[in-house]
């Protein structure tokens, strides 16, 4: 066994504080950035933070103290990348060497985030988001303006949905750059476009998905106020379903895809041919119910009408029923039963009918009807027949 | 424009639903409205019918305007 001198065995202290010395004295050491993703990451109720940063192949322990931790601008959490800034030094009492962050912030994507938040915050606090703000969409557009990209899928998408499903409204698209340089204002210069010429009556401004880079012109302040300023309805279509971008919050409505932009934006044809066909139902309905109507009034009536005036009514009956007929264009099987019905009402209906419900007859002492201006000329005494009795009349 | 819009159109038609619905009126009117709601019904329809859809682009002119083109989506 080799000598040991008792001046070389040290405590677990005294080693520790050496290591620390040394450390201390290394000038870097005093001040540096750091870059790594948070694990193990721990809030203490007494406001400091513990934390591990770790890259590909090491880790390293780190803390804030609650002073610098009130300074955050963020809430970290592990898997968030940062920089972060302070000293390396020793924890004698543990014996371990740690980072005491001063400062930290996210990394590359965490600080657009970031930038995202603040800007949200802003807008909304502004009234930018304010549901008061939002302009309905309109339902039977004749006119809609597309900002996007004048390839790809998300135009492709849009001009499918809307014209398949009602091609009566005219599709503009307007061609913009959706990312990178000059995309911000590419799309406003669009939207502006669109409201000076007022040439449609309602925008639909999106793109395909991408990270958030790619979205990141319509995170622009420039694109929201532009979209907040517009008189005329605008639809964003940003993305994908999860992705949300500030402009999907000030538009007057948010699409979670291109095609779901296309099918607000329009009503269905088909759906429109069915409530028509519903429409035309409900008149054939209302008009034979109102004859039924007026048939159970009339039987109260005792008949004692002359000839002449039968007649009449039954030329004007056949008259109706003919009219009904071709204005409905029905043919034989269609609402066959409801038409056979109808008719049969008509025909049931005694002459009386005509006095129910606004109609009288004027008709001479003897009974004869008048039925031109020339039978009544000034001084002309006649009869008028109503419906529960007759007025004496001379015509002015 | 003098021909009425599809949306005027579809308003009217409603309309004249309501109104022959209603009840309130005498046969000669239940006639008339009952023509002008069909007419209606069958204007409207027609109109879905005939539309074939119709696609534009806006292109910078020399003058620094915009002008609308036929478009054509590259399937």
């Amino acid at each position: 066994m080799e000598e040991v001198q008792q001046s070389v065995i040290g405590t677990v202290s005294r080693v520790n504080n050496y290591i620390k010395r040394l450390l201390d004295s290394k000038g870097v050491l005093a001040n540096l950035w750091v870059k790594g993703e948070i694990s193990n990451y721990k809030r203490h109720s007494s406001g400091h933070i513990y934390l591990t940063l770790k890259d590909e192949t090491s880790v390293l322990k780190a803390v804030m103290f609650r002073g610098a931790a009130s300074t955050l601008t963020f809430e970290p959490t592990d898997g968030t990348k940062v920089i972060a800034r302070g000293r390396v030094s020793v924890y004698e009492a543990g014996g371990t060497y740690q980072l005491y962050i001063e400062e930290m912030i996210p990394d590359g994507v965490g600080a657009l985030y970031l930038e995202y938040e603040k800007l949200k915050k802003q807008l909304e606090a502004e009234g930018l988001f304010d549901g008061t703000h939002k302009k309905p969409i309109p339902k039977f557009p004749k006119r809609i303006g597309v900002i996007t990209a004048p390839t790809g899928a998300a135009v492709r998408d849009i001009i499918n949905v809307a014209t398949r499903r009602f091609p009566l409204a005219e599709i503009v698209i307007y061609p913009a750059l959706v990312q990178g340089v000059g995309a911000k204002e590419s799309i406003v210069k669009a939207i502006e476009y669109f409201n000076s010429a007022n040439t449609v009556d309602t925008i639909i401004a999106g793109r395909g998905g991408g990270s958030i880079e790619d979205l990141w012109a319509f995170n622009e302040e420039c694109v929201a106020r532009a979209i907040f300023a517009s008189h005329i309805p605008i639809i964003s279509a940003v993305g994908h379903e999860t992705d949300f971008t500030i402009a999907d919050f000030v538009a007057d409505m948010r699409a979670p895809t291109p095609s779901a932009a296309a099918e607000i934006s329009v009503p269905s044809s088909v759906e429109l041919s069915r409530i028509i066909n519903i429409y035309k139902s409900r008149l054939l309905g209302a008009v034979a119910s109102g004859i039924q109507t007026r048939r159970l009034r009339l039987k109260r009536f005792v008949p004692r009408s002359p000839q002449d005036k039968v007649n009449e009514f039954s030329q004007r009956l056949d008259m109706y029923i003919s009219r009904i007929e071709s204005a409905f264009k029905l043919k034989k099987s269609d609402n066959a039963r409801v038409l056979g019905e109808l008719c049969g009402k008509l025909n049931a209906l005694s002459p009386l009918n005509t006095l129910a419900r606004g109609y009288s007859i004027p008709v001479t002492e003897s009974g004869t009807v008048l039925r031109n201006k020339s039978d009544f000329a000034a001084g002309t005494e006649f009869i008028l027949k109503l419906r529960d009795g007759d007025i004496d009349c001379i015509a002015k | 424009m003098a021909e009425k819009t599809f949306e005027n159109s579809m308003a009217e038609l409603e309309e004249v639903v309501a109104k022959l619905e209603s009840g309130d009126i005498t046969l000669d009117e239940s006639l008339q409205l009952f023509e002008q709601g069909i007419k209606l019904a069958n204007s409207c329809q027609k109109k879905l019918d005939e539309a074939e859809k119709r696609v534009k682009i806006l292109t910078a002119t020399e003058n620094g305007n915009m002008e609308e083109k036929e478009f054509e989506v590259e399937e």
